[in-house]
């Protein structure tokens, strides 16, 4: 018999070398790329920092022709409406995971509900703030009219509503990242093994105490890693704020009030900058970048525990 | 030989068990409670869905037309015209993102897979890929401006494809791992008896067989570039006129029509912009259904 | 509270006619369109072990599962026949599946302690049934009833998965009697466990009968043998098609080991059929 077999030719060998290194190289391009993006940012950032330093931090101005710059009122901005996103997305984030999750009604309507959300996923955010405009601030006009009118006296409702503001985009917001949540709690929920419900059920629990008592705290590493993910998605979201949240940089602890983030300011402001206020658009362009790096590494870390825990409990 | 005692023969009296349904009991009430909220926070997830198809069709139906696809936007108070080059411009964009951001996700991909498998790099490159996942739009957009826009001098085409390659590249890379793990190792063994390199492996054995999961992972990546706004702002700015080729220069799209159209106070452009966004999301849910499609085909 | 002093008065009436706690009849069981078993008819007498053998598939874990309503969790379940639990049909539409539960209690094959402390695991189900009264007292009791009280006594606040397999084993059997129920349900609660934790399971088992009633599944017959007092015998049956489990022959232990009345039983024992 002959043989067919034979080593690879030379050629098969360098194109395996060759073909090797590019993607060695491309691995390393995509570390390369991650720091050259936090580099690039800090140098063009870096006229602005040597000029305004840590008080850019602290100060409220924006004010190109003056040159005077500040973000506490953007920074504040971005905190809160991602805080006030956050909390209507877990309500209904995790409500959604739950229901999912557990056999309330059929599967082919838990798997319409799944779908469903995420379809709102994939809608673009730029529809979002339309719709924003043109359906969220007309159908809450009369309510936040209400609650300023009734219970003006406690500052959450403290001035009156001016349309674009806090309480319509951080709305808008908690629809964008309710999918985020929803999707990342139902899979911590679906990984508890399912023989602790029974145990809890078969010790005479009921369905929401074998719920609350025994899935929820063992899915709790998993949610809460889900919550900070969709905080940090909150936090960078740009369009909705930018057409929603009324972009005028006022500190108020009021929802109905106008106010601005970090991301609504550079894309206000960015397409028509010009010298210092580059770098200053820069700087705030870090500030965020800061601020989002550190909220998903701790929610990327959290979920990381979570499956290595869950790893320990199959 | 047993015979079947009596079902209810109590030689000892034991206290009667309560097994009733009390609808009283505070367990059973805060049960259902429970249930019955839940159950409206789901029915209740379906609402803002509903609302923005409902609005995109009804408003946006209305100037669906093929003007819309020939003509160029309107000036401010004019009647008419359309986003024909916005459309253009998108796609333009979406595709030299694509050029980009493919074959470096993929690549990358192999190498966390294939050649570097459980190694300490992979773990970093994928760590760099997830929060690349998490980088926001908008700093895509501002990294694009301080490579490309500040050095070419002037808004493009190029720029808003590197904006957006930067947020595709991600998706491709992680959804292309993801698809490659799940090729069974015994195909590969067999490749590599066989006397292949391991470069022939990947290319004969391993990339045929992912390929359907790696398609769809360009698909959702090519789905979330098309809609995004905020990388093209201040890279690809906007462009009255037509693309004409050159991707050195300003360029019109979709999205940032939208944006634009969004707050005028002319009727006609806020007709054109739900317009838009209707053919937005269009192609958006087609990409992402022609992506769901592939995967399941190939099952 | 009250199962603890009638075992002592119940014990000492051996050779008494054995009074029945639960008469089950599971004519059909279905998941869906699948029939799981038809036929099964047994009576679970007071203070006795009765053990379900047969063939993995047989549907002995789905008819004991019937006898808590645990299948209730199975979307598409449906029972036709009747569980008579004391004289009430358990299910009744009128009944709470949650207080079956309580007066009978599981314990599964694999352990699952819940990711809490020791004494926690013991004192959820009292908690869940407001139970006020001395806990302390009430966890060591049910500690030591399950034979566990000498190995955790100092170690209770650490937690339920620190334990070895067995030990995690008897926590969810003091778990479960920490309620006192009435029956306790073992599915196959050795299946996981090594031989010797095997052994002290089933000593433990033989102990807990002068206070319990117990219905247990295994797939192994030794085990039948060595605690079982009636043992009921499930063979698939595949002529419709399906496969559905029904019970072939049931009987005291000793008599269905050594003399079976059914030539397919004979065979499952002497394992030429399986």
């Amino acid at each position: 018999m002959v043989s067919h077999s034979r080593p690879p030719s030379r050629l098969d060998v360098a194109w395996d070398r060759g073909f090797r290194f590019l993607t060695w190289f491309m691995a390393w391009a995509t570390i390369a790329l991650v720091l050259f993006i936090v580099y690039k940012v800090t140098e063009s950032a870096f006229p602005a920092l040597q000029r305004y330093g840590f008080s850019f931090m602290t100060t409220s101005h924006w004010d190109s022709n003056r040159e005077k710059f500040g973000v506490l009122p953007e920074i504040w901005g971005t905190l809160y409406s991602s805080g006030l996103a956050l909390l209507f997305a877990t309500i209904f984030g995790v409500g959604v995971a739950i229901f999912v999750s557990e056999d309330f009604v059929a599967p082919a309507w838990r798997t319409l509900l799944k779908n469903v959300v995420e379809l709102l996923a994939a809608i673009p955010s730029v529809v979002y703030g339309l719709w924003g405009i043109y359906v969220v601030i007309p159908l809450i006009r009369p309510m936040a009219d209400w609650l300023h009118n009734n219970l003006g006296d406690f500052p959450l409702f403290g001035t009156p509503f001016a349309g674009p503001g806090m309480l319509p985009a951080a709305i808008v917001l908690a629809i964008m990242v309710l999918p985020t949540i929803a999707a990342v709690s139902r899979d911590a929920l679906v990984n508890v093994p399912p023989r602790l419900r029974e145990g809890a059920i078969g010790l005479g629990a009921t369905r929401w105490e074998a719920i609350f008592k025994i899935v929820l705290p063992a899915a709790s590493t998993g949610i809460f890693g889900a919550i900070v993910l969709g905080f940090g998605r909150a936090l960078g979201e740009t369009m909705a704020l930018a057409m929603l949240v009324g972009n005028s940089g006022v500190i108020s602890v009021s929802v109905l009030s106008p106010a601005n983030t970090l991301s609504a300011l550079l894309a206000n402001h960015f397409p028509e900058a010009q010298g210092i206020e580059v770098g200053a658009l820069m700087y705030a362009a870090l500030v965020l970048m800061g601020i989002t790096l550190l909220v998903n590494v701790i929610g990327e870390l959290i979920l990381w525990r979570a499956s290595a825990g869950m790893k320990g409990a199959h | 030989m047993t015979k079947m005692p009596q079902a209810t023969s109590l030689a000892i009296p034991m206290p009667e068990p309560r097994l009733h349904r009390s609808m009283t009991s505070f367990r059973t009430l805060f049960s259902m409670l429970m249930s019955i909220l839940t159950g409206l926070i789901a029915i209740f997830a379906f609402v803002p869905l509903l609302s923005v198809l409902f609005m995109l069709i009804w408003r946006g139906i209305a100037r669906l037309n093929l003007a819309i696809f020939t003509e160029l936007p309107p000036a401010a108070g004019m009647t008419g015209g359309g986003f024909g080059n916005a459309i253009m411009g998108t796609i333009v964009m979406v595709g030299v993102a694509a050029l980009i951001a493919v074959p470096f996700g993929t690549l990358a991909a192999v190498q966390m897979s294939e050649f570097g498998r459980n190694s300490s790099t992979s773990s970093v490159v994928r760590f760099c890929a997830k929060v690349l996942t998490g980088l926001p739009s908008i700093l895509a957009g501002v990294f694009a401006y301080a490579t490309i826009v500040l050095l070419m001098g002037t808004f493009s085409a190029v720029a808003g494809g590197i904006a957006l390659s930067i947020l595709m590249i991600p998706i491709v890379m992680l959804t292309a791992e993801e698809a490659l793990r799940q090729v069974p190792m015994k195909v590969r063994e067999a490749a590599l008896g066989m006397g292949a390199t391991r470069t022939q492996m990947v290319w004969k054995v391993v990339l045929p067989t992912a390929l359907p999961g790696m398609l769809t992972g360009v698909m959702l990546a090519v789905a979330r570039a098309a809609g995004e706004t905020a990388p093209l702002l201040f890279t690809a700015l906007f462009n009255q006129y037509w693309f004409d080729g050159n991707l050195a220069q300003p360029t019109a799209s979709l999205a940032v029509l939208i944006y634009n159209f969004s707050s005028v106070p002319f009727k006609n452009q806020v007709e054109l912009a739900w317009c838009a966004s209707l053919v937005l999301v269009m192609l958006v849910l087609a990409v992402n259904l022609i992506g769901q499609r592939i995967t399941r085909s190939s099952r | 509270m009250s199962t603890a002093t009638q075992s002592e008065t119940s014990a000492g009436e051996t050779g008494a006619q054995q009074d029945v706690v639960i008469d089950a009849k599971i004519d059909e069981l279905h998941y869906g369109k699948f029939k799981a078993v038809r036929d099964v008819h047994i009576p679970f007498t007071r203070n006795s072990i009765t053990a379900f053998i047969g063939p993995s598939g047989c549907g002995k874990s789905s008819a004991l599962r019937c006898l808590n309503r645990m299948n209730d969790l199975v979307r598409g379940f449906r029972l036709s026949g009747h569980v008579h639990f004391r004289g009430t049909d358990i299910y009744d539409p009128k009944v709470d599946p949650v207080a079956v539960r309580r007066h009978i209690g599981m314990v599964f094959q694999q352990p699952n302690p819940f990711a809490m402390s020791i004494y926690n695991n013991v004192a959820f189900g009292l908690r869940l049934n407001g139970f006020r009264g001395n806990m302390g007292e009430h966890v060591e009791r049910a500690l030591r009833h399950a034979a566990l009280w000498d190995e955790v006594k100092d170690k209770l606040r650490a937690s339920g998965l620190s334990l070895s397999g067995g030990q995690q084993q008897r926590l969810c059997i003091a778990r479960a009697v920490a309620t006192e129920p009435e029956v306790l349900l073992m599915d196959e609660p050795c299946s996981a466990l090594d031989p010797i934790a095997t052994l002290k399971i089933e000593e433990l088992m033989r102990h807990l009968k002068e206070s319990y009633t117990i219905a247990i599944v295994t797939h192994n017959l030794q085990q039948a043998k060595r605690v079982a007092d009636k043992t009921g015998f499930l063979y698939v049956d595949t002529s419709e098609g399906g496969r559905t489990g029904y019970l072939v022959e049931y009987g005291h232990t000793d008599q269905l080991f050594t003399d079976p009345r059914e030539e397919f039983t004979k065979q499952y024992i002497h394992g030429d059929v399986g």
